[in-house]
């Protein structure tokens, strides 16, 4: 098995800048990383595959992913106030998929929150279906499969 | 009213803590309460299970819970219901796991007794030890008492308890309006959402007929609104109202407008949902069939709190669970119509999505706000949570039950009267 360490680097190093945006709330920054078509998943149901017809936890286009950085970001939300910090980490990254306009990427991503003193982990699988270009690369379809998913998850004022 | 009540002087009779007006903080986290609220609430009313379309063929099946006790909601092979103890009768073993399925029977994985879709116990292994010692129609999975009303199956341990319909009394008329928000179809559950919060079950109770908060702790919802939905939203000084419907209902009517969707199938298409709109026009669907799909797709204008574990909230069913005093998990079950058009019953999920579940843009800061209640039970010494808003401005409704104006307190103030009927039951003075 050959491995193409050059784009596997190229799109850990992509990933980890948007994990380091996340965590540092730089929500506009990170709005645009998106293709306009971009969807933004958490699934409720681990075993579906037909986002659009399912009940998600978050499925957002580029028009909720907006109203959704301008709910944490507008001083409104009183859950949104409380969470004072995110820290993720990414490994595990295995390139599935290495096409000239679509590569598909998989990773391991546990995120830590602490909130009201509580420290909360949410482990995932995350898939990313990334547009390259001249820029860089673009997120076309980011799913986050908590592990916890199909169990009862605390509430969740921040961006995965 | 206010008097400051010296701790040692507070009886940890729950009953005594609910007053006309008022109750004491005490019932949020007193565990030895908690344990009492199991057994008389939980254990001795009609509780929530599901709704029929959750189990729809011979053999479906879906795991709930009374209060602490697993059970199984399960549909046999002539279509009947039934709900069942999640326990095998040899060494106690759930039998049955996962949230929903399909299944020929109910199997122990401990030592392979195995029982029917109704919970009679058809067989086990190496059967001969057990020739004259036990009698197998003497065993089968403990079957709870349970009965149904348009489709919401609820189910108790107390077989003297009166009928489940006379039970729901007032509130069925309301079920029945929320029942058409399938546009015409049926009502199917789509899918749930899950999450607990650390805080007792009765702060949840209270919420879905809560009006009064909605403008202050949803501020960054409606800012998400187009103006025309910000309008609907902004329902405190309009004519909805309160309805205590007894037995511990309740029904809070914010959109009265949204009271019956079969009615005003003639009013203009709101903007939000032109594109539902032209959608189904693709689709071939008839003038008539879209006006009643989109009047019908963000749900009904009211809230109708069933005591003790369910809400027909809105667009959605409310379930909870009390895990302990101070831990409650809570379940938002998104609805559609069976069979309905996918545009219609994808846009239902999407705007469910939007307000419920733990990433939506409303249930964080309930969470936030109800965990800041259980945080904030723990001070004193003033002990007591008011809930005497409205008082002041009762009135009789058109049916004859109190009613006071929309973000009034009258329906925790039902609930906590039937709290206080049901703790009270079978002790002496």
């Amino acid at each position: 098995m050959k491995l193409h360490t050059q784009l596997l680097n190229d799109v850990t190093a992509f990933i980890w800048h948007e994990a380091d945006l996340l965590d540092h709330k730089c929500y506009q920054a990170w709005l645009d990383l998106w293709t306009d078509n971009g969807l933004y998943i958490v699934p409720a149901d681990l075993d579906a595959t037909d986002y659009e017809s399912t009940l998600n936890l978050a499925l957002d286009d580029s028009a909720m992913r907006r109203m959704r950085v301008a709910r944490l970001e507008s001083g409104e939300s009183v859950s949104a106030k409380a969470t004072m910090n995110t820290l993720r980490m990414l490994s595990r990254v295995r390139v599935l998929e290495a096409g000239d306009d679509l590569v598909v990427v998989r990773c391991a991503q546990t995120l830590n929150e602490m909130r009201h003193g509580a420290l909360v982990t949410y482990p995932a699988d995350v898939e990313y279906h990334l547009r390259p270009g001249e820029q860089g690369f673009r997120i076309e379809r980011k799913v986050v499969k908590l592990l916890h998913a199909d169990s009862f998850l605390r509430t969740v004022s921040f961006i995965f | 009213m206010s008097e400051l009540i010296k701790l040692e002087n507070i009886s940890l009779r729950a009953a005594d803590m609910v007053e006309e007006g008022r109750v004491h903080k005490a019932l949020y986290s007193d565990p030895e309460i908690f344990e009492e609220e199991l057994d008389k609430v939980f254990n001795n009313s009609w509780v929530f299970i599901g709704h029929e379309s959750e189990v729809p063929d011979v053999g479906s099946f879906k795991t709930a819970f009374v209060g602490r006790q697993p059970v199984i909601l399960s549909r046999d092979r002539k279509k009947n219901l039934h709900v069942l103890l999640n326990r095998c009768r040899h060494r106690g073993a759930t039998v049955c796991e996962g949230r929903k399925g399909k299944t020929k029977s109910f199997s122990c994985p401990y030592h392979g007794w195995g029982y029917a879709l109704d919970g009679e116990l058809r067989s086990l292994p190496k059967p001969e030890e057990y020739d004259g010692v036990i009698d197998k129609s003497e065993l089968p999975l403990q079957r709870l008492r349970s009965e149904t009303y348009a489709g919401l199956v609820f189910a108790t341990f107390n077989d003297a308890i009166e009928p489940l319909e006379d039970f729901l009394g007032g509130a069925k008329k309301w079920i029945n309006l929320f029942m058409k928000q399938g546009g015409g179809y049926p009502l199917k559950v789509l899918g749930e959402h899950r999450f607990s919060f650390p805080g007792n079950w009765k702060i949840q109770l209270e919420n879905t007929t809560d009006a009064y908060h909605f403008p202050i702790i949803h501020k960054s919802f409606i800012s998400s609104l187009d103006e025309q939905a910000a309008d609907i939203f902004d329902f405190l000084d309009g004519e909805g109202f309160v309805e205590d419907l007894g037995n511990g209902h309740s029904v809070m009517v914010m959109i009265p407008e949204l009271t019956d969707l079969e009615e005003n199938l003639d009013e203009p298409i709101p903007d939000r949902f032109q594109a539902l709109a032209d959608e189904l026009a693709a689709e071939g669907r008839s003038d008539d069939e879209i006006r009643r799909l989109v009047r019908a797709v963000h749900g009904t204008g009211f809230n109708l709190n069933l005591f003790p574990n369910v809400s027909c909230s809105m667009a959605f069913f409310r379930v909870m669970r009390p895990v302990s005093a101070s831990e409650t998990e809570i379940q938002h079950v998104a609805l559609g119509g069976e069979g309905a058009p996918a545009p219609f019953n994808r846009k239902r999920m999407r705007l469910h999505e939007h307000f419920q579940g733990p990433m939506g843009f409303g249930t964080p800061d309930d969470g936030e706000a109800w965990e800041r209640v259980q945080k904030g039970s723990m001070a004193g010494p003033d002990g007591w949570i008011l809930v005497n808003r409205g008082l002041n401005n009762l009135h009789r409704s058109p049916d004859g039950n109190v009613a006071g104006a929309v973000c009034s307190e009258t329906g925790m103030r039902a609930a906590y009267r039937q709290y206080k009927a049901v703790m009270a039951a079978g002790e002496e003075k």
